[in-house]
């Protein structure tokens, strides 16, 4: 009895002796896409392996901020996640995140959740999402003059 | 915040540790936190102090002119799927005519924003709400399609998207199976751009039909030319105090 109530805890001491060092390296390994603004980056908006863990609660709580209370800019945001994690083409076009081998979707197609953010959210980050951003604006409009003023803080 | 993972839930941790300091706090020094709260770093987002609206000018808006539409498409992504039917519409134009004297109206009819919205009170999921600052959404994360609140919005305002879309733009997160209209441009205010791209676009024409602005605000432009001008909503007998009002019809 005790000798096997021994056998199993250092079983358990091996096996987590081999799982460790292999989580830890699954842990620190890189796994954004190679030609996004993210490769670029030493950390996510938070400690990588808290995005990891927590990146669905984080986006569920701000989205809801962010729609019906009006509140933009908040530290979690699904377009800044695109944003940074969409690889570029050839032509520096970017590539959806839901695409075969892509950011999001490698890491939710190997546990099978769905995806279902980008039936309604762009997935690319959009052309020039700095100076067009809000669309129908010539150059030299109000908006292209007066944003950076109008707005005074800038977008996490 | 939910938590929905297998992590202990450090939140209720931290908020009871943050508790009790603060309660500490107050008990040694009462008062010195009580700005704090005001502090926040973010945005603080749509606030009951401003209400939202717009007053159109029938005898400004130009006939043939839909420089209003194409810029409210082009701001919010709406692109035709080729079925004029089911395509989106945020905000269209109007000709009206009197039968009587044939006097012609040229307006814009868009979703009115009003202050006892009737799609509001019918939808089963409330993704059918009105933001703290009197503009009337729809969440599309509540959204089910079942498209109670349009049947029950008196101007047609609402669209339902009946195709898979692609390239949606940021300003405007869309998808099959919900309903959508206009937002006033919540984005931009949000953003701190006062001015809606439906209005841009009409007084770089130099029509400046639509003039937007805060009703609750009596110095704004638009509270100044309500309080001297004869406007009108539109179906005033339903009492819904729409956010959008007429001049001229």
């Amino acid at each position: 009895m005790r000798s096997s109530l021994i056998s199993k805890r250092l079983l358990i001491l091996v096996c987590a002796g081999i799982l460790f060092p292999a989580m830890q390296a699954f842990g620190e390994s890189a796994l954004v896409t190679k030609s996004s603004k993210a490769a670029k980056l030493s950390s996510c908006v938070a400690p990588t392996g808290d995005i990891r863990r927590n990146h669905m609660d984080y986006l569920k709580h701000d989205r809801d901020e962010t729609v019906r209370d009006g509140i933009r800019g908040t530290k979690f945001s699904l377009v800044e996640c695109v944003e940074c994690h969409a690889s570029r083409d050839e032509q520096g076009h970017g590539v959806p995140v839901t695409d075969e081998g892509e950011f999001c979707q490698v890491c939710h197609g190997y546990v099978a959740v769905s995806l279902p953010c980008f039936q309604c959210h762009r997935t690319t980050p959009e052309p020039d999402s700095k100076n067009g951003k809000l669309g129908y604006h010539p150059a030299g409009s109000f908006h292209n003059q007066t944003m950076s003023q109008a707005v005074g803080r800038q977008r996490d | 915040m939910s938590n929905m993972n297998d992590q202990p839930n450090k939140d209720r941790r931290l908020f009871i540790g943050a508790t009790l300091a603060a309660t500490g706090a107050m008990t040694v020094a009462p008062g010195v936190f009580l700005h704090a709260a005001n502090a926040a770093g973010e945005s603080q987002g749509a606030s009951s102090k401003n209400r939202w609206g717009m007053l159109i000018d029938t005898n400004k808006c130009a006939e043939g002119c839909s420089a209003c539409v194409d810029a409210c498409n082009t701001e919010n992504g709406l692109h035709s799927m080729g079925r004029p039917e089911t395509d989106a519409v945020w905000i269209r134009k109007v000709k009206l005519r009197d039968m009587q004297t044939q006097r012609e109206n040229n307006l814009v009819m868009m979703c009115q924003h009003c202050e006892f919205p009737p799609c509001v009170d019918v939808c089963p999921t409330t993704a059918s709400f009105k933001r703290e600052d009197g503009i009337v959404m729809v969440d599309r994360h509540r959204c089910i399609g079942c498209r109670y609140c349009m049947m029950a919005c008196p101007y047609k305002a609402r669209s339902f998207v009946h195709e898979v879309l692609t390239d949606q733009s940021v300003n405007q997160p869309r998808g099959k199976g919900c309903v959508e209209s206009c937002t006033l441009c919540a984005h931009r205010i949000d953003e701190g751009v006062m001015q809606t791209a439906c209005q841009e676009a009409c007084e770089k024409e130099g029509h400046a039909a639509i003039l937007f602005g805060d009703l609750k605000d009596p110095d704004s432009e638009i509270s100044k030319t309500l309080k001297t001008t004869n406007s009108v909503q539109i179906r005033a007998d339903l009492e819904l105090n729409t956010g959008v009002r007429y001049l001229n019809l």
